[in-house]
C-alpha cells in the first residue's frame, strides 16, 4: 500500500532486533525450561546432560525431580504465596498513593506539570540500589525515624522497623511508585474536562462525578500501572534482601539462593518456570493494555 | 471541586516528600564526620572525609571503571537495536511477526530480574559448551546481558516519539524521489534524535545501575559498581556509600536539569524563528 513496502532494507530493520531478542530473550527461556527437567549433578555445568544418544539420535532426558522437590517442600509454596501477597498489597498501596498524585499533576497548570513530572521521574534515574539503601539509614533502630519519634516523646524505646513487613512495603512502594504514576498520568492527562463540567451541570457532586466519569475512564491507566508494579515485584530480589524479614523470604531470593548457595541449577530453573507460569497472564494483559494506551492502533491489523 | 483539588494536592506534596526524604538524608549524612551513620557529629561536620575514603578505595574505582565501560557499550548497542525496532514498530504498519516483536520488546521491561539473569547465564553456559564462546564470564557477558533489557526501553521511547509524528514528511521526501535509506537519515533520524539521545541516556543509567542480572552473568573475577555497593550494604550502613550516592545523585540531577534547560531554550528559539518567519510572510 505504501512505497516503502518495496524497500528491501525493511527486512533488516525489523529482523536484526528480532534476531537479537530471539537469541538473548526467547532461547534462554527454552534453556531454563529444559534444565528445569534435568537433575543436579556434581559436575560442570552442574546438571545431568539434557539428551542421551541412542542410535545416533538425541533422546531428551526428562527428570521431574526438581518439580517433585518444589511441590513437596512447603517452604517453596509458602514463599510463592507470600510473594504473590506482597506484590498484591504493594500494588494496592502504590495505586492508593499514586492515583491522587497523578491526578494532581494532570490537573496542574502547564508550567507546573513538566516540573512535577521531572520530580517524579528523577528518582527513577538514580540508582535503585542506593535509594533502597537510604531507607536502612532511616529505619534502623538508631535511625532517623526512631530518633525523631523518641525526641517527640511518642515512643520511649526504639521500635524495630527494619527487616519487618513494614520496611519491605515501604521499600517496594517507594521504588515502584513512579511506575504507577506515569501510566496513570498519561491516561488522566487525556481526559476532557468538559465531561466533568457536563456532569456538574447535570447536578452531580464532585465525588459522584469522579466515581462515574473520571474513574471508569482511567481504568486502562490503572490496569497498566498495576501490572507494571505487580509483575516485577513478584520476583523482586534486592528490596526483600535488604529490608525484608529474614525468616520469610520471597520467591526471587529463593531462586537466587538455590542457584548461588546450593548450586542446584535444575531447582533454580524450576522456580523460574513456576514464577513465569504465574506471570504469563499478567504479562499478556499488560501488552494488551499498552497496545491500546500507547499505540492506539486498533485499526492496524485491518490495514493489510 | 475545591476540596478534591486540595486532597489530591496534599497527596502530591506528601508523596514527593516520601520520594525525596531518603535521598536528602543520604546526602546530608555523607558530610557527617561520625562513623555511626545516624549520629550527627556537629563538632567536626560537615566534612569531606568519606569522599576521600571513597576515592582511595581501589575496589570501588575498579568496579566503577568496569561499570562505565559496560554501560557505554551496552547503551550504544541497545540504542542502535532499539531505534531499529522502534522504527519498525511505528512505521512498518502490520507485518509478519509484528506481535512477536512487540512481545519481545515489552516483556524484558517487566520480567523479574532474577529470571532474566538466570536465563542469560544458562544461555552463556550452553553457548560455551556448544561453540566455545563466550570464553568464561566477564565484561562481555555483562554487556550482552544488559543490551537485551536496555533495548526494550529504547524501543518504547523511540516508538512513542515516532508515533507522535505523522508520516507526511517522510512520504513527501519519498515522492520527491529520495530513497528509503536517505529518507531515514535526512528526515526520520533528525526528527527522533531527541528520543534516540534520551534512549541512550536511559540505557546507560539502567546498565550502570543493574545489580541482579550482572550478579548472574559476571562470573567470579569481575564486579560492577552496584555489586560492590551491594556487598558493602549487606554488611550494614557505611558512610562512604553515602558519599558515593551523593556523587551519583548530583551527577544525574545536574544532567537532567541541563537537558531540561537546553530543551526549553531550543523550544523558545524555534518559537521565535517561527514568529519571525510568520512576520516575514506578512
Amino acid at each position: 500500500m505504501r512505497e516503502s513496502r518495496r524497500f528491501p532494507g525493511r527486512r533488516l530493520v525489523a529482523g536484526i532486533p528480532a534476531l537479537w531478542l530471539a537469541l538473548f530473550f526467547l532461547i534462554p527461556f527454552l534453556i531454563v525450561l529444559k534444565i528445569s527437567f534435568s537433575e543436579a549433578r556434581l559436575a560442570i555445568p552442574p546438571y545431568a546432560p539434557l539428551f542421551s544418544w541412542l542410535h545416533g539420535l538425541p533422546v531428551p532426558q526428562i527428570h521431574l525431580s526438581s518439580y517433585a522437590y518444589l511441590f513437596t517442600n512447603p517452604l517453596y509454596l509458602r514463599s510463592y504465596l507470600y510473594s504473590v501477597m506482597v506484590a498484591t498489597i504493594s500494588t494496592v498501596f502504590c495505586l492508593l498513593i499514586g492515583y491522587p498524585m497523578a491526578y494532581a499533576i494532570a490537573r496542574a497548570g502547564e508550567a507546573w506539570r513538566s516540573f512535577l513530572l521531572m520530580l517524579i521521574v528523577l528518582p527513577f534515574w538514580t540508582s535503585f540500589l542506593l535509594r533502597v539503601y537510604a531507607w536502612i539509614g532511616l529505619l534502623q533502630n538508631d535511625g532517623l525515624i526512631n530518633n525523631v519519634l523518641m525526641s517527640l516523646g511518642l515512643i520511649r524505646h526504639p521500635v524495630t522497623l527494619l527487616q519487618t513487613d513494614f520496611s519491605l512495603y515501604i521499600g517496594i512502594v517507594y521504588s515502584y511508585l513512579p511506575f504507577m504514576i506515569l501510566p496513570l498520568y498519561a491516561n488522566l492527562e487525556k481526559h476532557d474536562p468538559a465531561l466533568l463540567e457536563a456532569a456538574a451541570d447535570l447536578g452531580a457532586r464532585p465525588l459522584r462525578a469522579f466515581l462515574r466519569v473520571t474513574l471508569p475512564q482511567s481504568l486502562p491507566g490503572i490496569a497498566a500501572g498495576s501490572l507494571l508494579v505487580f509483575i516485577p515485584v513478584v520476583g523482586e530480589y534486592v528490596i526483600p534482601t535488604l529490608l525484608g524479614r529474614t525468616e520469610q523470604i520471597m520467591i526471587g531470593r529463593m531462586l537466587s539462593d538455590e542457584f548461588f548457595d546450593n548450586r542446584d541449577w535444575p531447582v533454580a530453573s524450576g522456580v523460574a518456570i513456576l514464577i513465569l507460569l504465574l506471570l504469563v497472564v499478567p504479562i499478556v494483559l499488560l501488552q494488551r493494555v499498552e497496545r491500546r494506551e500507547l499505540e492506539g492502533v486498533e485499526g492496524l491489523e485491518g490495514e493489510t | 471541586m475545591r476540596t478534591r483539588g486540595l486532597f489530591s494536592r496534599t497527596a502530591l506534596v506528601l508523596g514527593l516528600v516520601f520520594l525525596y526524604v531518603p535521598i536528602v538524608s543520604m546526602i546530608v549524612y555523607s558530610f557527617n564526620n561520625s562513623r555511626l551513620v545516624t549520629v550527627w557529629d556537629a563538632a567536626h561536620s560537615p566534612t569531606l572525609k568519606w569522599y576521600g575514603v571513597l576515592f582511595s578505595d581501589g575496589e570501588v574505582l575498579d568496579a566503577a571503571w568496569l561499570s562505565l565501560r559496560v554501560a557505554v557499550c551496552a547503551a550504544t548497542a541497545s540504542t542502535i537495536l532499539g531505534t531499529l525496532a522502534g522504527t519498525a514498530l511505528a512505521r512498518f504498519g502490520a507485518f509478519r511477526g509484528r506481535s512477536l516483536l512487540v512481545g519481545m520488546t515489552t516483556a524484558p521491561i517487566v520480567m523479574p530480574e532474577v529470571i532474566s539473569g538466570l536465563s542469560l547465564l544458562l544461555l552463556f553456559v550452553a553457548l560455551e559448551q556448544a561453540i566455545g564462546w563466550p570464553r568464561g564470564l566477564g565484561a562481555i557477558t555483562i554487556t550482552l546481558a544488559h543490551v537485551s533489557f536496555c533495548m526494550a526501553y529504547v524501543t518504547v521511547v523511540v516508538q512513542s516519539r515516532l508515533a507522535g509524528f505523522d508520516e507526511s514528511l517522510e512520504e513527501a521526501a519519498q515522492d520527491l524521489g529520495a530513497r528509503p535509506a536517505k529518507v531515514f537519515w535526512r528526515i526520520t533520524l533528525p526528527l527522533i534524535l531527541p528520543a534516540v539521545l534520551a534512549g541512550w541516556l536511559l540505557a546507560f543509567t539502567l546498565s550502570w545501575d543493574d545489580l541482579v542480572i550482572s550478579q548472574f552473568v559476571a562470573g567470579p573475577g569481575s564486579s560492577t559498581l552496584p555489586m560492590v555497593i551491594f556487598s558493602k550494604v549487606r554488611l550494614g550502613v557505611s558512610p562512604d556509600v553515602n558519599a558515593l550516592a551523593t556523587l551519583m545523585v548530583s551527577m544525574v540531577a545536574s544532567g537532567v536539569v541541563i537537558a531540561t534547560v537546553w530543551m526549553r531554550l531550543r523550544q523558545k528559539r524555534r518559537e521565535r524563528d517561527m514568529q519571525l518567519a510568520a512576520a516575514a510572510n506578512l
